[in-house]
C-alpha cells in the first residue's frame, strides 16, 4: 500500500530524512519509535503532503501511485489520513459541520454527490458511540477549548468518520490517561481491516500494549536502524535507545 | 467652489428657515464658526494619518435633497432586520419616512430629532444632552451645524425596550451626489435596557458622503447593545463620529461590522463617568477592491473600578486598506481599571494593507491594562491540518477566514443579527462548503 524508497527530506537545508526505507501492506500495522527529534513527526508529516519539507530524493507511492508531488487534500482523497500531535483550534465551526465539509469535500473529488443529510447523521451517530463522544461534544467548536485527551478522540472520530485506507496516528498516545487511551485505542483496533493499514507512530510502548502492532521500526537520526516483531517495544522500553545507537557504532 | 465653502455659504441659508428662538440657534453659529476655521481633516493632522478624504471630497454633492424622493418597501425591506419585531426610525435621502418606521411614543420616545428640536416639551431633555459630548472637532461640528433630523430616543427609567430598535438611513441615488447629516440622540435611562441597529445604506452606485453624529447617555445600571452594520455600496462613504457616555454600573456594547463602502471613518468615543462601567468595543471588518476602513477608538476611564474590552478583527484583500487606531485613557482617578485591547488582522493579498496604532496613556498606578496587535498571513499549519482532511487549499483559507471573525459574533446578544452578520461573513468570504450559518 504505501512504499517508502530511500527518502530523503530537509527543510532550510538541514537534513532530516536521510534514507528512509519502508513498506506497509494492506491488514498491517506498523509502528514507528525512536527519540525525539528523530524525524519520526516529519516523516508523517512529510507522507500527509506538508510542503514545508523538501524531498531531495527517493520514492514515495501509495498504490503503487506516485504521490510525492500531490497536495494534501489529493492525498487524502485517496485515503491518507494524519491524526494530528496538536490539532488545529477552529473556532466558529462545530466539530458536525468540519466533519461533513471534509466528507462532501471528499466526495465532490470523487465525482459523487453530498451525503444525504440523514446518512450522515446516522453516520455521525454511530462513530460517536463507538468513542464514546456525546452529542454535545459534536456542537462544540472544532478543538477549541478541548483538552488534550478530547483532541485526540476527536482526531480518531473523524479518521472512524473519513474511513481512511491509511491512517498515520502522530503521538496520539501523548496527553491521554489511561482511560483516554483505552477508548481511543478501542476505537482504532475496531476500524482495523484486511484492506487498510495503520502507521502508529509514538515514544512510549505503552500504546502498542493497546494498538498491537506487526512491526516495530525504530527511527533514530533520519534512519529506520532497527525493525522487528512487537516484543521489540519492550525491549525499547526496558534499554532505550541507547543500546541500539551502540549496536550501529 | 469646493464643498468647504458651499457648505459654509448654504448654512447661512439653511439657518435662516430655522426658528431664531430654537435652543441651538447658537450652537449652530459656534459649530459652522469651528468647521469653518478647521476645515476638512488632511493626512497631516495625526488622526487622519492613514485615511485621506481627498477622494471623496470633490464631488458635486446635494445638501438638501428633494424632500418627495421615496423608495418602496419591497426593494429595501431586505434592509431591515424584521417585518413587525423592530422599532424603526427611517430616513430617505435625510427625510424622515413614516411609511417605513415605527415609532412610538408609549411611555418611551422613539422618534426623530426633528420634533425633539422644534417642541417645547422636549426642551429640558435638549439642553441637558444635545451636544453635551460630542467633540468639538470640525467633522463633527459641521454636522452639529446642520443638525435638523436623525433618531431621538429616550428610554425613561427602569423601562426595558422588548424589540430592537433599527435606525436606517437610505440614499435613493435619485441625486448625481449626496451628502448627509443624520444627527442621532439617544438617552438611555437608569436601570433600562435597551437594543439598538444602525445602518447606512445607499440604494444606488451614486456617490453619498454621509457625516454622521450619534449622542449616547447611559443612565445607572443601563444596558445598552448597539450595532453598526456597514455594508454600504462601492461608492458610498461614511464617517460616523459617535460619543458614549456612561454613568455607574451601566454596560454597554458597540459592534462595528465593516464590510462595504468607499471609505468608512469610525470615531468611537466612551467617556466612563460612574464607577463599574463596562465598555465593550468590537469590530469585523472585510474588505476587498480599493476600500479603506478606519476604527478610530477612544476610551476614556475616568472613575474607578472600570473595564474595557475591546477586540477588532480585520480580514484585507486586494488593494483595500485598513486602519486601526484605538486610544485608552486611564485618568489619575481611575484606579484598578481593566482595560484590554486585542486588533488581529490578516492581510489575504500582498497589495492589501493595514496600519495598526495602538496607544495607552496611563495615570493611574494600580491597573491592568494590555493590548496586543498582530497583522499576518495564514497560519501554515492550520491550512495543513484541513487540507489533510480533504478540504481543498481555497476552501481551507476561507474556512479559516470564517473562523477568524467568527470569534467576535460570541458576544452578539441579538440572534437574528448573528446569522445575518455570519451569513454575510460566508458570502464575502466566499465559504461554500456547505455548513449551516
Amino acid at each position: 500500500m504505501l512504499h517508502i524508497k530511500n527518502l530523503h527530506a530537509s527543510v532550510e537545508d538541514k537534513d532530516i530524512l536521510k534514507g528512509i526505507n519502508l513498506d506497509i501492506k494492506a491488514g498491517e500495522v506498523h509502528a514507528i519509535m525512536g527519540p525525539n527529534g528523530s524525524g519520526k513527526s516529519t516523516l508523517a508529516s512529510i507522507v500527509a503532503g506538508k510542503d514545508t519539507f523538501e524531498v531531495t530524493e527517493g520514492e514515495l507511492t501509495f498504490n503503487n501511485e506516485d504521490i510525492s508531488e500531490l497536495s494534501p487534500e489529493e492525498r487524502a482523497h485517496r485515503g491518507v489520513f494524519l491524526s494530528f500531535q496538536y490539532p488545529v483550534e477552529i473556532p466558529g465551526v462545530s466539530v458536525t459541520n468540519f466533519i461533513k465539509t471534509a466528507i462532501n469535500e471528499t466526495r465532490k473529488a470523487k465525482g459523487l454527490k453530498d451525503m444525504p443529510a440523514s446518512e450522515m447523521l446516522k453516520l455521525i451517530k454511530e462513530k460517536a458511540n463507538l468513542l464514546e463522544i456525546d452529542r454535545k461534544f459534536l456542537s462544540r467548536s472544532l478543538n477549541e477549548g478541548f483538552s488534550g485527551g478530547e483532541k485526540k478522540r476527536n482526531e480518531i472520530f473523524q479518521m472512524a468518520m473519513l474511513e481512511p485506507k491509511l491512517a498515520i496516528l502522530d503521538e496520539t498516545d501523548s496527553g491521554l490517561d489511561i482511560d483516554a487511551l483505552k477508548i481511543v485505542a478501542n476505537g482504532v483496533n475496531k476500524l482495523r481491516s484486511k484492506d487498510n493499514a495503520i502507521l502508529v507512530i509514538t515514544h512510549y510502548q505503552r500504546l502498542l500494549d493497546y494498538i498491537v502492532p506487526d512491526f516495530v521500526h525504530v527511527l533514530i537520526d533520519g534512519r529506520i536502524v532497527k525493525s522487528g516483531p512487537k516484543e521489540l517495544a519492550y525491549e525499547l522500553e526496558e534499554k532505550g535507545y541507547d543500546w541500539i545507537k551502540e549496536e550501529l557504532v | 467652489m469646493g464643498l468647504k465653502d458651499k457648505l459654509v455659504s448654504s448654512f447661512f441659508a439653511f439657518e435662516d428657515h430655522l426658528e431664531d428662538d430654537s435652543p441651538i440657534h447658537d450652537i449652530r453659529n459656534k459649530a459652522i464658526n469651528i468647521f469653518e476655521g478647521q476645515g476638512f481633516p488632511t493626512k497631516k493632522e495625526e488622526d487622519w494619518k492613514y485615511t485621506s478624504l481627498k477622494a471623496i471630497l470633490n464631488h458635486d454633492y446635494c445638501l438638501f435633497p428633494n424632500r418627495d424622493n421615496s423608495v418602496e418597501l419591497k426593494n429595501v425591506r431586505k434592509y431591515f432586520l424584521h417585518d413587525i419585531d423592530t422599532y424603526k426610525i427611517v430616513f430617505v435621502d435625510g427625510v424622515y419616512s413614516s411609511f417605513l418606521s415605527e415609532t412610538t411614543h408609549d411611555s418611551m420616545d422613539i422618534c426623530l430629532l426633528s420634533s425633539a428640536l422644534s417642541k417645547a416639551k422636549y426642551n429640558p431633555v435638549i439642553e441637558t444632552y444635545f451636544n453635551k459630548i460630542a467633540s468639538k472637532d470640525s467633522l463633527t461640528s459641521l454636522n452639529t451645524a446642520f443638525a435638523k433630523e436623525g433618531a431621538y430616543i429616550y428610554i425613561p427609567k427602569n423601562k426595558e425596550v422588548e424589540k430592537p430598535i433599527e435606525i436606517v438611513n437610505f440614499a435613493t441615488g435619485n441625486e448625481a451626489a449626496l451628502m448627509l447629516q443624520p444627527r442621532n440622540l439617544i438617552v438611555v435611562g437608569e436601570n433600562t435596557q435597551v437594543q439598538i441597529i444602525e445602518r447606512h445604506q445607499s440604494l444606488t452606485d451614486n456617490a453619498v458622503l454621509t457625516n454622521s453624529v450619534t449622542e449616547i447617555f447611559t443612565d445607572k445600571r443601563a444596558f445598552v447593545d448597539y450595532y453598526k452594520i456597514q455594508n454600504d455600496n462601492s461608492n458610498a462613504s461614511l464617517i460616523d463620529n459617535t460619543y458614549i457616555e456612561q454613568q455607574r454600573e451601566s454596560n454597554c456594547n458597540v459592534h462595528t461590522f465593516s464590510l462595504g463602502g468607499k471609505i468608512t471613518r469610525n470615531n468611537l468615543n466612551f467617556y466612563q463617568r460612574g464607577e463599574h462601567c463596562d465598555s465593550t468595543l468590537k469590530g469585523i471588518t472585510i474588505l476587498k477592491d480599493k476600500q479603506h476602513v478606519d476604527h478610530n477608538t477612544l476610551v476614556k476611564h475616568i472613575e474607578p473600578n472600570c473595564e474595557s474590552h475591546q477586540d477588532y478583527k480585520g480580514l484585507y484583500a486586494d488593494n483595500s486598506t485598513g486602519v486601526f487606531n484605538g486610544k485608552v485613557v486611564v485618568e489619575k482617578e481611575a484606579q484598578k481599571t481593566n482595560a484590554f485591547q486585542q486588533n488581529n488582522n490578516i492581510l489575504i493579498d500582498d497589495n492589501a494593507t493595514v496600519n495598526a496604532k495602538p496607544q495607552l496613556e496611563i495615570f493611574a498606578d494600580d491597573v491592568k491594562c494590555s493590548h496586543g496587535c498582530t497583522i499576518g498571513q495564514f497560519d501554515e499549519d492550520a491550512l495543513f491540518y484541513l487540507q489533510t482532511r480533504g478540504i481543498a487549499k481555497k476552501e481551507a483559507q476561507a474556512l479559516l477566514m470564517y473562523a477568524f471573525a467568527n470569534s467576535v459574533l460570541e458576544s452578539v446578544k441579538i440572534p437574528e443579527i448573528k446569522r445575518r452578520i455570519n451569513a454575510l461573513i460566508a458570502t464575502k468570504i466566499g465559504v461554500n462548503i456547505g455548513f449551516d450559518v
